[in-house]
């Protein structure tokens, strides 16, 4: 594919977007959705199964209350309706890492429906509707040896997991969201972030995309403004929030280019390649399988009592929403300044950096400043750079102590994201703590001042200002390790000038 | 002592109980009448000698450190193929499970075990459950043996036969459209099918999720009700199952013994007493309404004019629920798997094992079954049957606010010769004409001998309201201490 693609700019002023998006969420439960083995990622392969996720004929599913209470917490966070009435279906077609040949899931009566998210994009709020919010079960892992691409095509053997089968999975699926132009793939971003500290909020998942326990398809497609939407393509495989960024803008482009040369889009499943950041085509939906849903008569209706689910609503913690505007108040910081920490994906970092004793301003100053440029550079999210919240604040702790100051913090600081242990530990280890007797300290200003008279004079003769390039030798001789405001006050004094 | 296979459980639990004879012996006397007959009648697909003189041994062993023993502790029971049995061969009638043997046990299997009795081995059944003769089990026919070149019913038929031939003096069942009663109906024994949700579904092979009925049969009624009472009650492993005590049915059949029906109101289903039966089981079946007269029942005719649609309206729903069940038989991860060789793709090797395991029956229905639920098709199959079963259970339930049960032959003709209905499905589907309104509505049945019709069998079948299974047991005892129990001739 060496196809020209047309610039962005040019794209979101002729054409107008449509996304939407579906996001599967394994939660957390001690066990399966409709049996008792254990949820725990990884273990050996088909280790954590019994009859009924392995299928075995006369096997019976059994649903997982805890599932469903999770669920219903997350229809409640996400401002749903909660059904009094609803029922599993089966999904029916042939798959190998899908035990029975069907899906326990949810069809025409899902749980949760008709709720809404609202998200921080660029300082403007978007709400981002809610279509339904049902439970279903994960299917096993299929992995295609002998093949070069890891796929079924070319494979020699196939090797199926089905520990994950079973594992309860949530489906958040939106509605099409509209009107958001050139900040589609920025509002697609937005919403699985915030979807995903909704989620970490409510302790039913742990939502890491990398491990698969948060997983996002999108739907893209295009249209001539006032024309009716175009025909969508679903991208899988998007599992970072930057991949969902980069899926939204790369279809967008590509759809572009087919329109611009008056093509037609194919509606089909697409693959997004991380390292690429393309998207290339997988199954035809013009072949699409008649799932042949009916409802599940393994399993009786699910009716939650109402009483309970006003409890469970009553019971919901603080949403991120409002308790980052609760944060922003207590930090004092502005719009503006929120929103790069958002942006950072620092918020819980700094609060967590606050909470073991650091003021805001220094916490904020560590997680955006020296912490994002390091994340940045590895292309890595800032929660996964490899310092702490409690290392941070014992680097902090260092620095207000007057044993490091801020150059020599920062090395430290390097020392902490490369994994060399706590900041205390690389200070002592890399030999660098403020030089602070004052004897050797004067011996070092005498020598500069011996070494550079004439600014010597000029500092006696009023030019305080000159001071600066004696401060710099004496930084030098002590190869950093001293403070320069305690240099400064040193020079002058020696110097017989009133700072 | 006398032949102890022709006795009835409840007096074999007794001798075993009194120590005047032993679980072991019990045990042999039936293995080797199973030996002696079973060549001809078929019942069998797998005989579990050792695991049955285990079992047996272990009770004796319990029995001698003075343990108390439960009411069937000691008697024998053939267990219907269709139920997993770990480590002992589970077919389901079916070559594409042949070898399979399961690594647990079903509910009711552990609860049989848990009650001391002695599993002898599994019965011949129709090819997951699907069929009324037998004739569809891919192992062959049972034969019936009040006359070895007739059926036996089915799909059940060969619990049905073991008991008829004195090879057990238990068996389980399982029901979805009659297959515990119109084989206790052909073979002159007794098959309930309780309560749906009555008993546990959990490790019983499904046909039909929403209709199959797991369910006890027996040379008589009160040896029915005391399995039952074993068998049945809550399963936490079944979500469908019913989270309530089940009624005292043993104590409602040794009332019905005592031949008082006073103040109990029947209804016969005027739909089911016209032209659709044959003449010599109207015959049995008035004589028998005459019975339960005598002994006190308030008989009316009730009319239940939706049963007319039971039959093609369980076409759809059984066919729809076994497409998507009988899914999971690919080969991939149990049983039967054909075409491996390496080179086919896994589509095809899944293919060749379904063209190659199942029977004819079995694909006819996956087929029915699929077009019923296919998108564009659902609401005028599936969802068209599901109003239909709402409205025959809207009849039930009101015939069951003017009388305490229903009543009815089980079936519209006797035991047919084999073969004589494989040719044509639909007339092979009117053997369960009479019992399938039942599966739909969900409530307990029960066919009870009432009669011989040219020398063989007829039954009559008992309605009665979900989790009023107690009801059918009474009056089916009462008439049982009218007319008696029948005996074949000898083999």
């Amino acid at each position: 594919m060496t196809t020209t693609l047309p610039a962005y700019d040019e794209v979101v002023a002729r054409y107008e977007p449509v996304i939407g998006l579906e996001t599967h969420v394994e939660l957390g439960t001690n066990t399966k959705m409709f049996c008792g083995c254990p949820t725990d990622f990884g273990g050996e392969p088909n280790t954590r199964v019994c009859p009924v996720c392995l299928g075995l004929p006369g096997s019976l599913p059994v649903a997982n209350k805890a599932a469903i209470e999770a669920i219903i917490r997350i229809g409640l966070a996400l401002n749903c309706s909660i059904a009094e009435w609803c029922r599993f279906a089966r999904k029916n077609y042939f798959y190998p890492d899908m035990p029975k040949n069907f899906q326990i899931s949810q069809y025409d009566e899902p749980i949760c429906v008709d709720g809404y998210l609202d998200v921080e994009v660029g300082g403007e709020t978007v709400r981002i509707e809610i279509e339904r919010v049902h439970l279903e079960e994960d299917t096993g892992k299929t992995l295609h040896v002998g093949g070069a691409t890891g796929r079924i095509h070319g494979a020699t053997e196939s090797l199926v997991d089905y520990n994950r089968a079973g594992i309860p999975l949530v489906e958040i699926v939106t509605k099409p969201i509209t009107g958001t132009g050139a900040l589609a793939p920025d509002v697609a971003r937005a919403y699985v972030a915030e979807l995903r500290d909704v989620i970490r909020t409510l302790g039913v998942s742990d939502v890491r995309m990398e491990e698969g326990s948060l997983r996002c398809d999108v739907n893209t497609s295009l249209n001539l403004p006032g024309a009716e939407w175009g025909t969508r393509t679903e991208t899988k495989n998007v599992n970072s929030l930057r991949s969902v960024e980069r899926a939204v803008r790369s279809e967008m482009l590509r759809q572009a280019s087919v329109l611009d040369a008056g093509g037609r889009i194919t509606q089909e499943t697409r693959h997004f390649h991380e390292d690429t950041g393309d998207t290339t085509p997988g199954r035809s939906k013009e072949t699409a399988t008649d799932y042949r849903y009916f409802p599940e008569p393994d399993l009786v209706p699910i009716a939650p009592d109402p009483a309970w689910v006003a409890e469970l609503k009553a019971a919901l913690p603080e949403l991120p929403r409002v308790h980052r505007r609760r944060l922003q108040q207590q930090w004092g910081l502005s719009d503006l300044d929120m929103q790069s920490v958002l942006n950072a994906g620092a918020v819980e970092l700094i609060e967590a950096t606050v909470a073991a004793g650091t003021t805001p301003a220094a916490a904020r100053k560590w997680w955006l400043g020296e912490l994002s440029r390091r994340a940045n550079e590895s292309g890595v999210e800032l929660a996964d750079i490899g310092a702490t919240p409690t290392q941070v604040a014992e680097l902090q702790g260092l620095v207000d102590a007057g044993k490091l100051n801020d150059k020599m913090a920062r090395t430290v600081l390097e020392g902490v994201v490369d994994g060399e242990g706590s900041p205390t530990e690389i200070m002592t280890s890399r030999g660098l703590e403020v030089v602070s007797d004052t004897g050797a300290l004067t011996a070092a200003v005498d020598e500069a001042i011996a070494a550079n008279p004439g600014i010597a004079d000029k500092i006696r003769s009023g030019k305080v200002a000159a001071a600066g390039a004696l401060v710099g030798a004496v930084m030098k001789t002590t190869r950093g390790q001293a403070d320069a405001k305690t240099v400064r006050e040193l020079i002058l004094e020696r110097l017989g000038v009133q700072g | 002592m006398s032949d102890l296979t022709r006795m009835t459980a409840t007096e074999i639990a007794a001798l075993v109980a009194g120590g005047e004879t032993s679980a072991v012996e019990v045990t042999r006397a039936h293995l080797d009448r199973i030996a002696e007959v079973d060549d001809r009648v078929h019942a069998f697909l797998h005989v579990d000698t050792d695991g049955a003189l285990a079992a047996a041994r272990a009770v004796d062993e319990r029995r001698a450190a003075g343990e108390e023993l439960g009411p069937l502790a000691g008697v024998p029971v053939a267990v219907k193929d269709v139920l997993a049995t770990r480590g002992v061969p589970t077919t389901v009638g079916s070559k594409i499970l042949e070898g399979w043997r399961p690594p647990y046990d079903a509910t009711i299997v552990q609860r049989l075990r848990d009650a001391g009795t002695v599993m002898l081995g599994k019965t011949n059944m129709d090819e997951f459950a699907m069929g009324s003769s037998t004739e569809y089990s891919a192992y062959g026919p049972t034969h019936n043996p009040w006359d070895l070149t007739r059926i036996p019913g089915g799909s059940g038929g060969g619990s049905a036969a073991a008991l008829a031939a004195y090879e057990a003096p238990l068996a389980i069942g399982s029901d979805t459209g009659g297959s515990i009663r119109q084989p206790g109906a052909v073979t002159g024994t007794v098959g309930a099918k309780p309560t749906y949700g009555g008993t546990s579904r959990y490790g019983l092979v499904a046909f039909s999720s929403s209709l199959d009925t797991p369910g006890p049969c027996a040379r008589n009624v009160l040896d029915a009700a005391l399995l039952h009472q074993v068998i049945g009650g809550h399963d936490p492993r079944d979500s469908t199952s019913i989270p309530q005590p089940m009624p005292d049915v043993v104590a409602a059949a040794r009332l019905g013994a005592t031949g008082d029906l006073t103040g109990v109101r029947l209804g016969i289903v005027s739909e089911f007493v016209g032209e659709g039966a044959e003449t010599g089981v109207m015959t049995a079946f008035r004589e028998s309404v005459d019975a339960l007269t005598k002994m006190g029942a308030e008989v009316v005719e009730i009319s239940c004019p939706t049963f007319a649609y039971a039959l093609p309206a369980y076409y759809l729903i059984a066919p729809s629920e076994c497409s998507s069940n009988l899914a999971r038989f690919d080969g991939v991860r149990f049983g039967l798997r054909v075409g491996d060789d390496g080179n086919r793709s896994l589509e095809e090797v899944m293919s060749l094992t379904r063209e190659a395991g199942f029977g004819p029956e079995v694909k006819r229905r996956i087929m029915i079954g699929t077009y019923a639920l296919s998108s564009g098709y659902y609401d005028a199959y599936y969802g068209q049957a599901q109003k239909v079963r709402t409205l025959i259970t809207r009849d039930f339930t009101a015939a069951f606010e003017q009388v305490d049960a229903l009543i009815s032959p089980t079936t519209p003709f006797t035991a047919f010769p084999i073969g004589a209905r494989t040719a044509d499905p639909y007339q092979m589907y009117l053997a369960d004409l009479f019992t399938i309104p039942t599966n739909l509505y969900g409530g307990p049945g029960i066919s009870v001998p009432c009669g011989l019709s040219e020398g063989l069998p007829v039954g009559l079948q008992v309605m009665a309201p979900t989790m009023a299974d107690d009801r059918m047991y009474r009056v089916a005892a009462a008439l049982e201490s009218a007319v008696g129990t029948f005996t074949p001739p000898a083999l």
